[in-house]
């Protein structure tokens, strides 16, 4: 599956290769790191190795140059979350910070060379009027949305419109679940709320307890339609695995979890697949195939075949025969998992014709 | 090598085929295209610049192509492609030249922030260079061509490279973006300057390049230490006249036209604050080039900078 051509995952699968790579393996690697969103991780990689002295200066510079980036979007998500934080600290409920402001915040190791598009907190359902009120008293918009949009939203999905904030231009997700309500599986919000653990000296900020963490993570990637960034996503949770799996047992209670709270779909997706592709280190006696929600079938096989090409980097050099396809088939499979087909059908006609009207 | 050694057809050759290596400043570039209108304007104002045969590394994979479907043949349009992603919308095939200028001024802006980037025209005599930052349509780049092309060395006419150790500057050569009436105000200031055939009806209107000195790009490795920052601003029928601006008005001046001072933090403030505080910083009204060009050639460089 791991073509010769494929140096982001060489790198990424043993940072101590890229000391032996020529010039032109650089070229074609920080190609394939920018395409892929992992410029900046591939620079924190080498850092961590101690090995950053050891790269051709050419190639460092781009490293360098993204890492800047990085620890400039890590400094904003940390204010921004200073600012949620004020914002609703008086309504004495807990704020759980999820993905990336989370690795950042928890200074957890994905947190580290990771780019941001948007902060994404989630909050007990039954407050969400609250909050969105005082968001919008201070200084957070909703962003420019049709009335459908926003009906769309309010109506189906695990989250309010997009807020995006009037100065700082941030945008904030807020969800009151990690699914829409509408999907297959639909995990009790309260459970993943209850378990969360606070951060230190931020008052009501929280975020998801180890298992949940994972859980949350693996749940997005293999839920969603549009795998652009779908290594990006991977490799934050090969670095979670790395990172919670030193204690033993871990292992057993994220099993557990997964099948308590129906996730244990896509914690199987994320084990096989991290496993595969990164060489995450998942201990040999965790029998995936315990798992109740495992796919069953042909359906591991299709699964395969779709999965290993939409998790290669996004580069015109990491391209295999039908990667096309398989995005589009994803993309299509995203939707059916978010909603029945009865309304996912005038949903996408409705959004084809306004995408057509905005070209 | 240099581009001006290959024949017509053989640089068209290697524009459709396996990319030109394009040597600008710090930076490598591949350029492929099989459009004839960029292969003659690099052929004209690239002419003196290196060719890195067999390339290993490559810091800019760009290519200029026509979009695969009606606009091919109908109002046939551009597309720059920065290693197969396109950041922009196309435009009509005509302006495809100076989209390879504008995609390349987006690629350093985005891609290189191991330097400080200040979108302003630099230009040096002597060993003391006087950065120029301005927003669009104040004669920046006017007054650089004049400079220029009245024997300063162009670093760049839009994008300031500040290292952040030392403050030096970078050099990255490139053609003076000309536009509208200032094409002709060059053309009459000097006779000895190449300009490029003028694209109509672009974005900003009419464009034409002026070719950079051969001097300039031979230099292109040299930096150089920074003695003058000028905000120019062009105003019809005043004298020319240089005037002190205050340090810490100039420190927000060139923070303003920087594209990544926020990455920096720290040592992007230190960097700012340490080129304002050992500067001549000036505001600059002129309406005539000639009188521009003279006042300029009697600027003093800070006492404390001539060790």
């Amino acid at each position: 599956m791991i073509t010769a051509h494929n140096l982001l995952l060489t790198a990424l699968r043993s940072p101590e290769s890229m000391i032996s790579f020529k010039l032109a393996e650089w070229d074609l690697l920080v190609r394939q790191a920018r395409h892929a969103d992992l410029l900046a991780r591939v620079c924190v990689l080498l850092e961590e190795e101690g090995l950053l002295d050891m790269v051709p200066r050419e190639a460092r510079n781009h490293l360098e140059s993204e890492l800047m980036v990085a620890k400039a979007h890590g400094r904003v998500v940390r204010w921004e979350g200073y600012q949620i934080q004020k914002t609703l600290e008086h309504l004495k409920i807990p704020v759980i910070l999820l993905k990336g402001a989370a690795y950042v915040l928890g200074d957890l190791p994905p947190g580290r060379g990771r780019l941001f598009h948007d902060v994404d907190i989630l909050v007990p359902r039954n407050d969400l009027d609250a909050i969105e009120e005082a968001l919008l008293r201070n200084g957070w918009m909703l962003n420019h949305l049709d009335q459908y949009d926003q009906r769309y939203y309010r109506q189906w999905m695990h989250q309010l419109p997009p807020l995006r904030h009037i100065k700082r231009k941030t945008v904030l997700d807020v969800h009151h679940t990690i699914l829409p309500k509408t999907a297959q599986f639909s995990p009790d919000p309260l459970k993943l709320i209850s378990d969360s653990q606070p951060l230190n000296g931020q008052g009501c900020l929280k975020i998801l307890s180890a298992t949940d963490m994972v859980l949350h993570s693996a749940t997005h990637l293999f839920h969603e339609g549009e795998f652009h960034y779908g290594l990006r996503d991977l490799v934050d949770l090969d670095r979670l695995l790395g990172h919670f799996g030193r204690d033993n047992d871990f292992w057993s209670q994220l099993l557990a979890r997964a099948d308590e709270l129906d996730l244990s779909r896509p914690l199987y997706y994320a084990l096989r697949y991290t496993r595969a592709i990164l060489g995450t280190a998942v201990p040999e006696q965790i029998d995936l195939n315990a798992l109740k929600r495992r796919p069953r079938g042909l359906a591991p096989t299709l699964m395969d075949f779709l999965f290993y090409r939409v998790l290669l980097p996004d580069h015109p050099s990491c391209k295999m025969t039908y990667t096309r396809i398989a995005r589009w088939f994803l993309y299509v499979r995203g939707h059916a998992l978010r909603m029945p087909l009865y309304l996912l059908i005038p949903h996408l006609i409705r959004k084809s014709i306004k995408r057509r009207k905005d070209a | 090598m240099k581009v001006s050694n290959l024949s017509p057809i053989g640089l068209a050759r290697l524009l459709g085929q396996e990319g030109l290596n394009l040597r600008i400043g710090p930076f490598t570039i591949r350029l492929h295209s099989c459009i004839r209108k960029v292969a003659e304007n690099i052929r004209l104002l690239y002419a003196h610049y290196p060719i890195q045969n067999n390339s290993a590394f490559v810091d800019f994979h760009i290519s200029l192509a026509q979009p695969k479907n009606l606009r091919r043949w109908v109002r046939p349009q551009v597309l720059f492609l920065f290693d197969g992603l396109s950041p922009f919308r196309p435009l009509p095939l005509d302006q495809a030249f100076s989209l390879f200028e504008w995609g390349l001024n987006w690629c350093v802006a985005k891609w290189a922030n191991q330097h400080l980037i200040v979108h302003a025209a630099v230009v040096e005599r002597g060993g003391y260079a006087v950065i120029m930052a301005a927003p669009p349509g104040t004669g920046k780049s006017t007054l650089c061509a004049g400079l220029v092309a009245h024997g300063w060395r162009l670093l760049s006419d839009e994008l300031a490279l500040i290292s952040l150790e030392k403050g030096r500057l970078t050099p990255i050569p490139r053609p003076v973006s000309l536009k509208n009436h200032s094409i002709d105000v060059m053309r009459n200031f000097s006779s000895t300057i190449t300009i490029g055939p003028e694209t109509v009806d672009t974005a900003k209107g009419v464009v034409a390049y002026m070719k950079a000195p051969d001097e300039s790009i031979e230099r292109a490795d040299e930096r150089a230490r920074l003695a003058w920052i000028v905000c120019p601003k062009y105003l019809k029928g005043v004298p020319s006249q240089l005037e002190r601006r205050s340090k810490s008005q100039t420190f927000l001046h060139i923070v303003k036209n920087a594209f990544n001072y926020n990455l920096h933090g720290l040592k992007g403030f230190r960097t700012v604050a340490s080129l304002v505080d050992t500067c001549h910083c000036y505001d600059f009204t002129y309406s005539s080039l000639d009188e521009a060009v003279r006042l300029f050639d009697k600027l003093e460089p800070p006492q404390d900078l001539a060790k």
